[in-house]
């Protein structure tokens, strides 16, 4: 069982503290994903789990030992990098079987081993090439490859595809997906992109700061976002946030002008004027009549649409809400004139409503 | 049509502009090399005549003379060449693996006072070694390493193992970190991960260092002659004084000797020269 658990951990460079009292319980065989903006302390995380920072305070543990104090070697992990890090003075076949030539383990059963990877990966053809005369794509699969040999209880991930275009990125996504499912083991992934760790993860951590904002299954953070940070990290396009003011009467006015009653959810959190941010994801707000099914109460609105981004199956639509521009969707695209004003529904009980003062979601 | 001919002539006139160039300083650089070996292999008369002779004789009298007794204008040439290769070696191994520890912790390590240190370092190549000629004769003097090769191979090492810090620090800089990263993940420890993964991804740097480092210990004249007295530790560059005599040079047994002295030198920065290039263009090497 290889569970790993972070216990307050802190990270220090010098005064500069950049991961601040983590804590955080990844259970065996899950796929975790940290997400968070640049610079938020994700990657000094990894790296302090993986051994190669030290942990200025408190303490992880992989499986049952408590690792503090153990070099990387001892840990027992694998770990991919963004720039791959593959040895440019080793052949593919060398590089994959580098870490079992280390521990010192019979030729045969290297040869076995990395026989074994180079087929789950793809890379029978390449065995015999240095790093730089592979392709991106094919470097990547190379260092998993060597992940894999070492036969870890945890993978490690730190953007592995960040250096990749587009395209092959959503397909390396899809490779880590399947390999997941194949070995089963515990991985920790490292990614600033919300998509990948909308797609990959079991659970997902957002991080900010240095902080963990959220911990939740991607649909958790999706459908109930903890603060207008996460509402606007996860999910494309981002939440619309709108300005609000509370009133006796149940319900809020937004910008002054529009007036929209408060969501069930939120009803027994919020005060007669206090000032919040009303939230509403693009599916939720959709022309009369394309909504898949309509749930809940609906609020009519009539607004201008300056410009409209097709999607193909469906149209991104830029609407003017009270001076500010807000993002719908519209399934069964019709073209659509900038400047036309539609009809809308927005759907009440899928919306949010957050304290403006702090961000937090208002919610029972 | 016209106004592409222009074109292709300027820029032939450029080309040949450029090779020009290049021909008047390969020459400057070449010619007194190419002046000495000529010079080994013609009569003194030759060498000395004015006006100059425009069409050598050859002759191997100075290889022979030098080769031969003592009486006959003969100098001990294996003796020096053994103290020069000995010294050179052994400081060369000696400063580049002092110089490669100090350069990799430069690159990788932070500590207190690193760009003081660093400075330092470099302010210390900016002393010529002739300065610390008198200083260092009277310290060897009193412990006894005058005339020794060991005293010349510390003389050495000092010299070189600043610019070998500079060089190697600047190679090791290059290298992502994440190699050793992924070695000790791997199972190395930080001093197998630098031996089986950096130390090969920087060699040709270290090559490129060790060809400086030797050819500054080779060719070093000033302080040799005057920390060397007799023939069990005079190196080349001070064995080619025995060619001259109070009143007289022997420019041809100079030569000679000077030929024997570059052609292990050219040797081999031949043979290491394809690490060479690598290591001094060394962005290329990038996984
Ligand atoms: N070696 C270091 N020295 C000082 N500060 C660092 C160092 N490495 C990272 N940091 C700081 O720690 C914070 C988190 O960095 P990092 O974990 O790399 O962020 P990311 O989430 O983008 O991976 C950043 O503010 C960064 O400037
Ligand atoms: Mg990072």
């Amino acid at each position: 069982m290889t569970e790993v658990t972070l216990n307050g951990v802190v990270k220090r460079y010098g005064k500069h503290e950049a991961v601040h009292g983590v804590d955080l319980k990844i259970h065996d065989g899950e796929f975790m994903v940290l997400v968070g903006p640049s610079g938020c302390g994700k990657s000094t995380t990894l790296r302090m789990i993986a051994g190669l920072e030290d942990i200025s305070d408190g303490e992880i543990s992989i499986g049952s030992r408590v690792v503090n104090d153990l070099p990387p070697r001892e840990r027992n992990i694998s770990m991919v990098f963004q720039n791959y890090a593959l040895y440019p003075h080793m052949t593919v076949r060398e590089n994959l079987g580098f870490t079992l030539r280390i521990a010192k383990q019979p030729e045969a059963e290297i040869e076995t081993a990395v026989k074994k990877a180079a087929g789950i990966l793809g890379l029978d053809e390449l065995m015999e090439r240095r790093p730089s005369e592979l392709s991106g794509g094919e470097r990547q699969r190379v260092a998993m490859g060597r992940a894999i040999v070492r036969r870890p209880d945890v993978f490690l991930f730190d953007e592995p595809l960040s250096n990749l275009d587009a395209k092959l990125r959503t397909q390396m996504r899809v490779e880590i997906k399947k390999l997941h499912q194949r070995v089963g083991n515990t991985i920790i992934y490292v990614t600033h992109d919300q998509v990948e760790a909308m797609t990959l993860a079991d659970r997902i951590v957002l991080m900010r700061d240095g902080h963990i904002v959220q911990v939740g299954t991607p649909l958790e953070l999706f459908n109930n976002p903890f603060n207008t940070f996460s509402a606007t990290f996860i999910g494309s396009p981002p939440m619309n946030l709108i300005d609000g003011v509370v009133t006796d009467a149940d319900t809020i006015v937004l910008r002054n002008s529009l007036t929209v009653p408060i969501p069930a959810a939120a009803c027994g959190q919020v005060v007669s004027g206090q000032l919040v941010q009303f939230g509403f994801r693009a599916d939720n707000l959709m022309p009369v009549g394309h909504a898949v099914e309509e749930t809940g109460k609906l609020v009519d609105l009539e607004l201008s649409v300056s410009l409209t981004e097709p999607l193909g199956t469906e149209t991104l639509l830029f609407a003017d809400f009270a001076g500010q521009e807000v993002q719908a969707k519209m399934l069964n695209p019709r073209p659509v004139k900038p400047g036309e004003t539609i009809a809308f529904h927005l759907m009440l009980d899928k919306c949010h409503v957050f304290d403006a003062a702090n961000g937090k979601a208002l919610r029972d | 049509m016209n106004r592409s001919q222009t074109h292709r002539s300027r820029r032939r006139i450029l080309k040949a502009l450029h090779l020009l160039g290049l021909f008047l300083i390969m020459a400057l650089i070449c010619i007194p090399g190419l002046w000495i070996v000529l010079n080994s292999f013609r009569p003194t008369v030759e060498i000395l005549a004015k006006p100059p002779v425009w069409t050598p004789t050859f002759t191997l009298e100075h290889y022979r003379a030098m080769f031969g007794g003592a009486g006959e204008g003969g100098v001990p040439v294996f003796h020096y060449f053994s103290n020069s290769l000995i010294v050179s070696v052994a400081s060369t191994v000696i400063a580049i693996f002092i110089g490669m520890g100090g350069g990799y912790a430069f690159a990788r390590y932070r500590f207190r006072f690193k760009n003081g240190y660093f400075v330092g370092l470099m302010l210390f190549r900016a002393v010529p070694g002739v300065a610390l000629s008198l200083p260092l004769f009277i310290v060897f003097a009193q412990v006894g390493l005058i005339d020794t090769h060991i005293g010349l191979i510390l003389v050495y090492v000092a010299m070189n193992v600043p610019f070998t810090i500079w060089l190697t620090d600047g190679f090791f800089r290059q290298i992502p970190k994440e190699f050793h990263e992924a070695a000790e993940i791997d199972g190395c420890t930080r001093w197998q991960a630098f031996w089986k993964v950096e130390f090969p991804v920087a060699r040709s740097g270290v090559a490129s260092a060790a060809i400086f480092a030797f050819l500054t210990s080779w060719n070093e004249f000033a302080l040799a002659s005057q920390l060397t007295r007799s023939v069990g530790s005079k190196t080349m560059p001070v064995g080619l004084l025995d060619f001259t005599a109070e009143f007289t040079i022997n420019w041809g047994g100079m030569c000679a000797l000077a030929v024997l002295m570059i052609i292990p030198a050219l040797v081999l920065t031949f043979i290491v020269q394809k690490h060479l290039i690598a290591g001094l263009t060394f962005g290329g090497v990038k996984g």
